[in-house]
């Protein structure tokens, strides 16, 4: 059953207050303190983190732990992201299982990017679900206590259930349609990936406006010039305005490293209130991997 | 038909090393198309390998090229080449994966070396001459349900409820963005149709049994004869 909270970022959700959400990386370490760090930065300005299954098929750290090391260290609910990309239908039921039984609140579906633009592109893709068929598993899971096979369940898992969204896919009909046939299996928030414009957020929320689900919009800041142009270059639906560009160029050539971050703050701040005051949105999910004390900056420079 | 293409020479080269008596086998079927592995390239084939071991100051191995109607089929196989076998030592198939371990079982105290990487199920572009993948043998067609376009085969992920985030104007993010996107390649072809409905409709996870392998497929139609 969806729209029932099982956790503090549900609850917020559910009581109409604005929610922003944050996100870390487990890196190739056995090191969590940089993870931990990371999640006591963001605490003070965002309700939940969303802690990363091997993004872009890197072979990371298991997410598992660190959602669960967060949760218990730094005070912060998690947002697990799971990928279908690396286990099977068997290993998923084992690790929603443990998830719970840790006490994580919220999975976030994702199918996960192919192995072969990872770190490991030999590896064999598994996909033996994709986000649909696992939102369908966990909800059986969820509301019937049973697995695939209705073998029952003792004590079954509780979980809100996020989905991924792509706001500037291209062509766009399809990415909603997909989205309307999770929203139908029940789900209970969208996290999308990032847009650089308000009007880029305004169109995605117009089109899925009919799933009533809630949105965060994604928005992530640049770390340097080349991070921006390597997301402009390579990651699909990625739009950055040539105004951005300039700007965050421009703070490059005349103060570096630092004016850089200002103008991050700057831009992100406009366009966080942009989104706030001018769409639908449930909130907005910021990423800013390896540098997120430049989230709390934005936020409060936006004055949300 | 099956796609196969010829192995690097110098694999073949490695492996026929030290057999005096070598079988070079053809298949006229599918491979024939592909031009790996028919009667004229079994020719060329014996061609190089005398040639490399004459480079080498070796002397030529005794080598006979033939090509047999298909490779796959036992009964084919046995008749064309049980008159020939007695007087080599191994077998070079430039059939499909199926011709090498056909051959391979009927004549076990032979080594059989397979010349060609057996690649796929594919269609021909024969005015383009370009193959392309189309089945993967799945055993569990939908392809009523997907206007004929198959996302097992042509999707990167094999997605039953795609498209994913990874495309871009309808191309896939994998392959380096030559490959068309399945899944919008659906959308459009359904939308054409007025079936949206399809599209939107959720396909519950695949019983992955359908293609638990090996496979095999006549006891049923036996049973049916007998009965």
């Amino acid at each position: 059953m969806t729209g029932e909270a099982y956790g503090e970022l549900m609850r917020q959700i559910n009581s109409g207050k604005f929610v922003f959400t944050g996100e870390l990386e487990p890196v190739k370490t056995t090191n969590l303190k940089e993870v931990i760090e990371g999640a006591k930065v963001l605490k003070s300005s965002v309700v939940a983190v969303n802690v990363t299954d091997n993004p872009t098929a890197f072979g990371y750290m298991n997410a598992l732990v660190p959602s669960y090391v967060i949760q218990k260290e730094a005070g912060v609910e998690a947002v697990y992201q799971m990928t279908t990309r690396d286990r099977n239908r068997l290993a998923l039921i084992s690790d929603v299982l443990a998830a719970s039984t840790l006490g994580i609140k919220n999975i976030l579906v994702l199918t996960g990017d192919h192995t072969t633009v990872g770190d490991t592109p030999q590896a064999k893709p598994v996909f033996d679900l994709d986000s649909a068929t696992f939102v369908y598993m966990l909800r059986k899971m969820m509301d019937e206590g049973v697995d695939l096979n209705n073998n029952k369940i003792e004590e079954p898992p509780k979980f809100n259930i996020g989905i991924a969204a792509a706001p500037n896919a291209d062509p766009l009909e399809p990415e909603i349609l997909k989205i309307e046939r999770k929203v139908k299996l029940g789900v209970d928030f969208i996290q999308t990936q990032c847009v650089y414009g308000v009007d880029q957020a305004k169109s995605f929320l117009d089109a899925a406006s009919y799933l009533n689900t809630p949105i965060l919009i994604g928005v992530a800041p640049f770390k340097s010039v080349s991070m921006m142009e390597w997301m402009v270059k390579f990651v699909p639906g990625i739009k950055v305005p040539e105004e951005i560009q300039g700007r965050i160029r421009k703070a490059k050539e005349t103060g570096g490293k630092e004016a850089v971050y200002e103008a991050n703050i700057d831009i992100f701040a406009e366009l966080m209130k942009g989104i706030r005051k001018t769409t639908g949105a449930a909130g907005i999910h910021a990423m800013a991997i390896g540098f997120e004390w430049i989230i709390p900056k934005i936020i409060e420079r936006a004055g949300l | 038909m099956i796609i196969a293409k010829p192995k690097p020479l110098k694999d073949v080269f490695e492996m026929t090393k030290g057999f005096d008596r070598l079988l070079l086998v053809g298949c006229d079927g599918c491979v024939s198309v592909t031009q790996a592995g028919g009667e004229r390239q079994a020719e060329v084939l014996k061609a190089l390998l005398e040639m490399e071991r004459r480079v080498k100051g070796e002397t030529a191995p005794k080598a006979k090229a033939v090509s047999i109607l298909r490779q796959c089929d036992r009964q084919i196989a046995t008749t064309a080449l049980n008159p020939l076998i007695d007087e080599y030592d191994a077998i070079v198939c430039l059939g499909c994966g199926v011709g090498v371990q056909t051959l391979a079982s009927l004549y076990p105290s032979k080594p059989t070396f397979p010349a060609n990487d057996t690649m796929f199920l594919g269609m021909h572009d024969t005015k383009a001459d370009k193959f392309y993948e189309m089945c993967r043998a799945c055993g569990d067609c939908l392809l009523h349900e997907t206007g004929g376009i198959c996302p097992i085969t042509r999707c990167a992920k094999s997605l039953l409820n795609g498209p994913c985030g990874g495309q871009s104007k309808g191309k896939c993010e994998v392959g380096g963005g030559k490959n068309d996107c399945a899944w919008v390649l659906i959308y459009n072809r359904l939308k054409e149709r007025n079936r949206l409905d399809l599209f939107t409709k959720f396909r519950p996870p695949r019983d992955h049994r359908f293609s638990e392998h090996p496979r095999e497929l006549g006891d049923e139609a036996e049973e049916e004869v007998t009965a």
